[in-house]
């Protein structure tokens, strides 16, 4: 209920601060997406084999969307992000940002993995959420400093920011990778299943977290997961993967259904209808 | 749906309350003794372990009363006040260091310049593994001869075998550290955009850090061991000889009290460099930071 006072309190601000995000005007944002994804198959080498994981994947993600890959385990849907952070070179098909092809990671494109250990636990929770900014030459250590600051007060962290990261549990943990993407202010932030270590409560907590965010900030955001709930909770738009090779099943708009709707029966229709989508060729157990 | 339906046979049981009383919250955090404060503190510990040590060493020595065989600790402690009222240990200890710390300041710096070079490519990987393993059987002190057909009677001829003893040692800890290393960590900072060395001082080395400390200790341990042995072999050079050279001399001469009161001098440092500098390095990075206990 009170995300939901938040969502609309916060409303009028968003479109102010989605501008102050990107220099890009709307109109263009249209004609170029902020994401373009073509055609893109993607392998990896094991000691015997060229594995395909995803086979000419194609979406485009425009600015401000909350763009989720949801597909089952094995479906390449966390390579399909590993290639557009830059870690990996698609075999066929290309990735672009902003009409750009991209080489190689770059701070345009943060990542918040799934991993706990992605925070260096030799720098406090401030300096974490300064690495990037200093890291990629954004900033200068004083202004580096006071964005980090702000940005922790932004996802509630202001009274930890001296901790040390082993201190941390592990929902304050993504808490402060989520920071530390965002005071990078990045032109997609990218989420590799943020929450599936989480315990429920916990996970629940942090997508209601994610949501006032983007209300308050605005950023575009492409997230991966394998639950459909999440998916629909999350995203504005879902893009089903099938089982290996990775290969695009449907692209759904399911910006109607919240943490607000679950019970709702055209939330509970779609859920059928991506569970149908995903599972159909399989024996029913 | 029927699958779905979770709810099992009618349940007679009801829902039940508790109110729970308010605590006193004195209770809950009880002042522990002075005693067991002072037991918490490892200096007091190993303090007990070293004067049980001694003082075992005493009673042994006084047992066997021979004191060209064993001095006590006693009359090695009079030999050491000797040794350094006079100055000649001092003068003893510090030609030593001095080689030492060169030598394992040069190994030290060699290695991490080799695993830094590995870091990139497959063939650079292999070349350090293959030096390695190559040259890190191999005693420091065996090469001690060719030292001295190629740099003479002097200190050059230790700093080598010194940084041949650091060198490699120190090279497979920080390779093996640097492996270590984890897959989200190495993505988080090439995500930044950190490359070739800025990815290896703001990720590598800070994450292998705890290899990179034993390294160094392994590394100081050895070389400690190859100088002491390799200035008994060399002896002095124009009347400057160390701690190996000094313990050699007292032995020739009998002095069983001047030899051990050398070889506490050596043990002294060993423990105050390992429980003061290491310690000290570790309570502020490696522990503060969660990475070790």
């Amino acid at each position: 209920m009170s995300i939901a006072l938040r969502k609309r309190h916060v409303l009028g601000e968003a479109s102010l601060d989605r501008e102050a995000y990107s220099p890009t005007n709307t109109s263009s944002a249209v004609a170029t997406p902020r994401l373009a994804v073509d055609n893109v198959t993607l392998e990896y080498r094991t000691r015997q084999h060229v594995v395909k994981a995803t086979q000419q994947v194609s979406f485009n993600v425009q600015e401000g969307d909350r763009f989720v890959l949801l597909g089952p385990s094995g479906c390449g849907k966390s390579t399909l992000l590993k290639a557009i952070a830059g870690f990996l070179t698609p075999a066929e098909g290309s990735i672009r940002l902003d009409g750009n092809t991209i080489h190689g990671p770059g701070p345009d494109r943060i990542v918040v993995f799934q991993e706990f250990d992605q925070l260096p636990p030799w720098k406090t929770v401030k300096q974490n959420v300064m690495f990037p900014l200093l890291a990629s030459r954004t900033l200068g250590r004083k202004a580096a400093e006071q964005r980090a600051l702000e940005t922790l007060e932004k996802v509630g962290f202001g009274r930890f920011a001296d901790a040390y990261p082993h201190t941390l549990s592990g929902g304050m943990k993504q808490r402060v990778a989520i920071a530390r993407a965002l005071a990078m202010r990045p032109r997609v932030l990218l989420m590799d299943e943020p929450f599936a270590a989480l315990d429920a409560l916990t996970r629940r907590k942090m997508q209601e977290e994610l949501l006032a965010l983007w209300q308050q900030e605005g950023f575009t955001l492409l997230f991966v997961t394998h639950s459909i709930e999440e998916a629909q909770v999350i995203g504005n738009r879902v893009l089903l993967l099938s089982p290996h090779p990775g290969r695009v099943r449907a692209e759904l708009g399911c910006a109607d259904d919240s943490l607000h709707s679950l019970g709702s029966e055209a939330t509970k229709a779609r859920t059928q209808t991506i569970h149908r989508l995903l599972f159909e060729n399989e024996v029913a157990p | 749906m029927s699958v779905h339906d979770l709810r099992g046979p009618v349940d007679s049981r009801v829902d039940r309350f508790f109110d729970l009383p308010p605590v006193d919250v004195r209770e809950l955090k009880v002042a522990r003794s002075v005693g067991q404060r002072l037991w918490d503190q490892s200096v007091v510990r190993k303090s007990v372990i070293l004067v049980l040590l001694v003082v075992a060493w005493e009673v042994v020595a006084r047992v066997q009363n021979n004191p060209l065989m064993l001095p006590s600790a006693m009359e090695t402690a009079s030999a050491l006040w000797h040794g350094l009222a006079s100055g000649v240990l001092l003068a003893r200890v510090s030609a030593s260091l001095s080689v030492l710390l060169k030598g394992f300041a040069l190994g030290a710096f060699l290695a991490l310049a080799l695993t830094t070079l590995a870091v990139s490519t497959r063939i650079r990987r292999d070349l350090l593994t293959t030096l390695t393993s190559m040259f890190s059987p191999l005693p420091a002190i065996s090469l001690l001869p060719l030292a001295l057909l190629w740099f003479g009677l002097g200190e050059a001829s230790l700093i080598f075998v010194l940084v041949h003893s650091v060198l490699w040692a120190m090279a497979i800890n920080i390779h093996a550290g640097f492996q270590g290393v984890s897959e989200t960590l190495r993505m988080a900072g090439r995500n930044y955009g950190l490359k070739g060395l800025r990815y290896v001082a703001f990720i590598l080395i800070p994450a292998a850090l705890p290899a990179l400390l034993a390294g160094l200790k392994i590394g100081w341990a050895f070389a400690w061991r190859t100088l002491i042995a390799a200035e008994l072999v060399f002896g002095a050079s124009s009347g400057k000889g160390g701690l190996g050279w000094y313990i050699f001399q007292n032995r020739n001469e009998l002095y069983t009290d001047n030899v051990f009161a050398g070889l506490v001098v050596v043990i002294v440092i060993g423990l105050l460099v390992e429980n003061i500098i290491f310690d000290s390095v570790e309570r502020l990075t490696v522990k503060r930071w969660g990475m070790v206990r």
